[in-house]
């Protein structure tokens, strides 16, 4: 029986929605699936898991684990590799996966690839975003090496838990370390905002917002409707709000539901980061701007009375 | 001390991308490649390092076709970097068998203290082979870092993940330092700088010189596809009240992600 390896993360005891996409690819097709979970909790995910069919849980709850390390985190995942042999490891692809993951992948001479949009393991199929998002390409997978692959989250469709297996519950001890790569500090971030490549709603200004004080107005606007903040790269360079926000080649890719773009004139770059949302609003005074070739609604206008506006009628509809 | 950079050649971002007529791969002829633009930051924190510990010596490496490659190692060198290795190849790697040449060349310099490379590609985005190449070196890294401090032998590296969550490692060199946009400002080549690169050691080296089997990659991407047109942009007449109403009802009743 073909075995999948699952990296999941959790919080507050409820799997996170990138541990539940990968956990979806492999309810069918016939694989025996086996996860691992690391921090305070991690071996409490035994209920969770069975309705996946999860048959065993490699956990290391030491509260040490809590702060993201990358040595202990391999390590703990080394152990649950030696020990199962997983013919496939998928995990959601984010900061920490794509840490550990690249060099588990150069530990175990597996096969490596991150940010699949589109998977089938049955069909064998794995699809992904190049160039930023300027164009797709399939991914082949020569050989029979393993494969690790990491998911794009939002991308792979969540489906049914409706297993209900039994779950062993394996607990690896914290690893021994070399003391080469310490974890010295971890300071929680301020936002309680989805970062930009998990958010489901973006906001996006640019040079139209004419000064860094009226990105206040898009924090305003994307307040009722839950959405991230994001800009466009030349008010990152003059210094309006940090790269994290950067949307973009050079920045995030993001492929939201719903991506407002508000005084962005549409730079190739800029585009190639956020084209593959699903709808796209351009606000924008004028009308030539190429945003609106990439977009699903546009407003020609003064981005200082629409989105003021807007920001109400949100308010007062949602 | 002996200082490696890890750079790749990528397209211009400015590029407007076409595929081959078999759709296997992207039209190459008239790009305008560049320095990946995360290996600029890459390039100068190794430069800020030297700069501070005067005896270091800065290697630029890549793998890639010596014709065309060979004008990013020019550029490192502009900046600042002392010598430059070109593992010269015209196949196409997968991340993990571009790793181990890189790995493989390193090594038989001798000696590593410090590599740097950028947090990631701007063509491939994979962020891998920079740690790939620690793991088979087998020396520590901190990824997409943000900030450093260095200090008898060790890295302070500050990266921001998800949230704004900052993490701080401290790591004992030799280590593997991926760079994010805003760790430094990368100097720009000077004339002089671009005249003195001209005279400055390039090494090249074959994958078979370092073991290197050229066939031996696991993945290839193939059938590139451009993405879908998106249908007609739906242009919203109107005042701005009447435009605000109108936007709100699409994206309630048609759009649906109200």
């Amino acid at each position: 029986m073909k075995k999948a390896l699952i990296f999941v993360e959790a919080k507050d005891g409820k799997l996170k929605k990138g541990s539940l996409e990968a956990l979806s690819l492999v309810q069918s097709g016939g694989f025996e699936t086996v996860a691992c979970a690391l921090g305070t909790g991690a071996d409490q995910l035994s209920g969770e898991l069975s309705k996946w069919g999860v048959t065993k849980l490699y956990h290391c709850s030491d509260a040490k684990t809590d702060s993201f390390n990358p040595e202990i985190y391999q390590a703990v995942l080394q152990e649950a590799i030696s020990k199962e042999q997983p013919s496939v490891m998928i995990a959601s692809s984010n900061s920490h996966a794509r840490d550990i993951f690249p060099r588990l992948a150069a530990k175990n001479d597996m096969a490596y690839m991150s940010d699949l949009t589109d998977v089938n393991l049955e069909q064998d199929l794995f699809k992904r975003p190049m160039y930023a998002g300027k164009c797709n390409a399939h991914v082949s997978f020569l050989g029979d090496s393993a494969k690790i692959i990491l998911l794009r989250p939002n991308q792979i469709a969540v489906v049914d838990a409706t297993g209900s297996s039994s779950v062993e519950a394996i607990a690896v001890a914290l690893p021994e370390t070399s003391g080469a790569n310490e974890t010295t500090a971890v300071e929680a971030g301020q936002s309680e905002k989805l970062d930009l490549t998990e958010a489901d709603k973006i906001v996006s200004g640019g040079r139209g917002l004419k000064e860094a004080e009226n990105f206040k107005l898009l924090e305003e606007l994307a307040a009722p409707m839950n959405a991230t903040v994001g800009a466009y790269r030349a008010v990152v360079d003059l210094g309006w709000v940090p790269h994290s926000l950067q949307v973009g080649q050079t920045g995030k890719t993001v492929a939201p539901s719903l991506y407002i773009a508000a005084g962005i004139s549409g730079a190739i770059q800029h585009l190639a980061g956020m084209s593959g949302s699903k709808n796209i609003v351009a606000i924008n005074k004028d009308d030539k701007a190429p945003i609106f070739q990439k977009s699903t609604y546009g407003i020609v206008g003064d981005l200082f009375e629409v989105v003021p506006k807007l920001t109400e009628k949100l308010k007062s509809t949602l | 001390m002996r200082i490696f950079v890890c750079i790749k050649q990528v397209p211009d971002t400015e590029t407007r991308i076409k595929l081959t007529g078999d759709s296997q791969g992207i039209e190459t002829n008239g790009i305008k490649w560049v320095i990946n633009p995360y290996d600029e930051f890459a390039i100068e924190e190794a430069i800020r390092f030297k700069e501070a510990n005067k005896e270091a010596q800065i290697t630029a490496i890549t793998v890639g076709p010596k014709g065309r490659v060979n004008n990013a190692l020019l550029t490192a060198m502009a900046m600042g970097a002392d010598d430059s290795i070109i593992v010269n190849t015209e196949a196409q790697l997968d991340a993990l068998t571009t790793a181990k040449a890189l790995a493989a060349a390193i090594k038989a310099e001798g000696g590593h203290d410090l590599l740097y490379a950028g947090k990631l590609a701007i063509d491939g985005n994979l962020s891998a082979v920079p740690l790939m190449l620690a793991e088979l070196l087998e020396i520590p890294h901190a990824s997409v870092v943000g900030s450093t401090e260095y200090q008898d032998g060790q890295v302070i590296a500050t990266r921001e993940v998800e949230g704004g969550t900052k993490e701080t490692f401290q790591l004992k060199m030799p280590a593997m330092i991926t760079a994010n946009k805003g760790l430094n400002k990368p100097r720009f080549a000077s004339l002089p700088g671009i005249m003195k690169a001209k005279k400055k050691p390039i090494k090249e080296v074959s994958l078979s010189d370092l073991g290197i089997d050229e066939s031996a990659s696991k993945v290839k991407f193939t059938n590139y596809e451009l993405p879908a047109e998106r249908s007609e942009v739906k242009m919203i007449e109107g005042d701005v009240d009447a435009q605000v109403n109108e936007l709100v009802r699409l994206l309630q009743e048609e759009a649906k992600v109200l």
